[in-house]
């Protein structure tokens, strides 16, 4: 059996722009696909819940064109997860779309395209959750109850290989797919073509993030994974960067709380024996993965409720007295709002810059605080009208606060904009879940149509 | 002689990122096997230090692994809120990491 070449040009699609230079060095290695994923949690749950994108459309449009443009040159299957960043059905159709754009455009020969879907209707939940199936909790949440459920505006399903592979039997040449596990985009493809399942989904595994899995750091670039059915070989396609064994393991640990597993619909990629080999100068191997198939199908569900319309103020502080009192120049705000609005039905955070705007309570020095302070104000409630004028209370009191030792009684706080602006709504993550199924392709409606 | 060297001195790398919605996981990645077993020796990163450090409760420590084929040391904590709640600082988890550049350790053993 000959090996198999796929590449991986960007960890997330159009969220920043792919580097074209190690991407055509990549397309010259002639490989067998093209592909990436578009999304990740990490964007937070406003563009799932607000059904938007988390990056412009020029950049999307702009990595989609180098990508369909090489692989229709070469003649490889296209494949694409996560579209939009979210997968949304609205994202999976924007793809399409620009998809049939840049094929027009090209003047493309006639090609397959296939795309899936992977919203989850609530009520689809709901009737798992009566028929007695539990939708079980992640990372330590409880089971989904019926009123989180109605919390919750908007559920993707993560995607296994098995939608990509239905497409590929069809013979799609591009796959735009809804939210989808990355690694799977990429063992799909292996898979299709008789590859074991360890080796499969551990090259999914090390190409996910492209070349996060390279040293010296630097994102956006190709790297060139290279499968056979006993090893996996990835390769940095950038003339700056190299696959090491310290890079390529320590890819293993990125953004997972566990470096040895990895779970995926249908099963978990086991890494604990994994043994890497440096076998060319920007190459590294790796063998010894395993794969153990899961007892029971279960899918990871995401979703996202709206907590209501935000605004967003700031105000500079730098009178050393005030700043030592600043929690006492919040709680004043605070206590304005609850005066006008009442004790509930709106919310006001409040980010301290300086002293633990970034880190919150895990901040350790934050009774050190620095010499000015920067505050972000942010307001909730659930009309804009309110929004505002919560957050403007929240903002401009901070101002009017009444300290008692005061010097500066004109002002208690410095504003760069004297307005407070309107941000995106205020979401959550409501779903971080799984969710048993019978089929693995249940959640997941496949389309194709002929382009050009 | 000194014989006390800062975290960031003697790691690669030291970083934080999300770990899914609901985590914060922590690598600190050492570029030469010695330096990696002289810290795991030094006991300066232990599940109760690295819960001290970030003044978490140990129970929101759901990782704590030395992975030796990365010469790192990855732990992972909880979330008080999921990521990208309003009022959250660091949406990515990006920016957790700067309490452990300053860590000391013993590099006398």
């Amino acid at each position: 059996m000959a090996s198999l070449k796929i590449i991986c040009p960007n960890g997330h699609l159009g969220f920043a722009p792919l580097k074209t230079g190690s991407f055509h060095l990549g397309v010259a290695a002639k490989p067998d696909f093209i592909a990436a994923d578009s999304g990740s949690d990490d964007i937070g749950p406003v563009p799932l819940g607000n059904d938007s994108c988390a990056s412009p459309r020029a950049w999307q449009e702009h990595d989609l064109e180098e990508m369909l443009l090489a692989a229709r040159s070469l003649g490889v299957p296209m494949m694409i997860g996560s579209a939009g960043d979210t997968g949304t059905n609205s994202r999976v159709d924007m793809y399409v779309e620009i998809i049939r754009d840049i094929a027009a455009r090209h003047n493309l020969a006639p090609f397959k395209l296939g795309w899936f879907y992977s919203e989850v209707d609530r009520e689809y939940v709901r009737a798992k959750i009566r028929g007695g199936s539990p939708i079980r909790g992640l990372d330590a949440r409880p089971e989904l109850t019926e009123d989180e459920l109605d919390a919750t505006q908007r559920i993707v399903a993560m995607a296994g290989v098995h939608p990509f592979m239905k497409l590929l039997e069809e013979g799609c040449d591009v796959i735009i797919g809804g939210r989808s596990s990355d690694s799977a985009i990429f063992a799909a493809a292996a898979l299709s073509r008789g590859y074991p399942e360890a080796q499969s989904y551990y090259l999914g595994k090390v190409l996910e993030c492209a070349s996060f899995c390279a040293e010296p750091y630097g994102a956006k670039e190709t790297v060139m994974g290279e499968i056979t059915p006993e090893h996996v070989e990835v390769t940095a396609m950038s003339p700056e960067q190299r696959c090491t064994v310290a890079s390529v393991a320590g890819h293993a640990m990125y953004e997972r709380s566990n470096p040895f597993h990895e779970f995926v619909a249908g099963g978990m990629l086991d890494m604990t024996d994994c043994h890497y080999d440096q076998v060319a100068d920007k190459t590294t191997r790796v063998t010894g993965m395993e794969f153990e198939p899961a007892a029971e199908f279960r899918v990871k569900l995401e979703g996202s409720g709206k907590v209501g319309e935000r605004f967003v103020g700031m105000a500079g502080i730098r009178d050393p007295y005030t700043i030592a009192h600043v929690d006492e120049v919040i709680a004043w705000a605070r206590r304005q709002a609850e005066e006008r609005f009442g004790a509930e039905g709106w919310e006001l955070h409040y980010s301290v810059f300086g002293r633990n705007g970034v880190m919150g309570e895990l901040e350790p020095l934050k009774d050190q605080p620095g010499h000015e302070l920067c505050i972000v104000v942010q307001g909730i409630a659930p009309t804009r009208e309110m929004a505002e004028e919560v957050t403007m209370t929240g903002t401009r009191q901070l101002f009017y606060a009444r300290l008692p030792d005061v010097k500066g009684t004109a002002g208690g706080v410095s504003f760069v904009l004297d307005e407070v602006m309107q941000a995106s709504p205020a979401y959550r993550w409501t779903l971080n879940h799984t969710m048993a199924v019978d089929d693995p392709l249940e959640l997941f409606p496949t389309h194709t149509a002929m382009i050009g | 002689m000194n014989t006390h060297k800062k975290l960031a001195d003697l790691a690669k790398t030291i970083r934080s990122k999300n770990a899914g919605t609901d985590k914060i996981t922590f690598d600190i990645i050492f570029r030469e096997k010695e330096t990696y077993e002289m810290v795991k020796r030094s006991k300066v990163l232990t599940p109760d230090s690295v819960c001290q450090i970030l003044n978490v409760d140990p129970a929101r420590l759901t990782d704590f692994v030395e992975y030796d084929p990365a010469y790192a040391i990855k732990f992972t904590i909880l979330r008080d809120r999921p990521s990208g709640s309003a009022g959250d600082g660091d949406i990515f988890g990006a920016q957790q990491y700067a309490p452990f550049l300053d860590v000391m350790v013993d590099i006398s053993h």
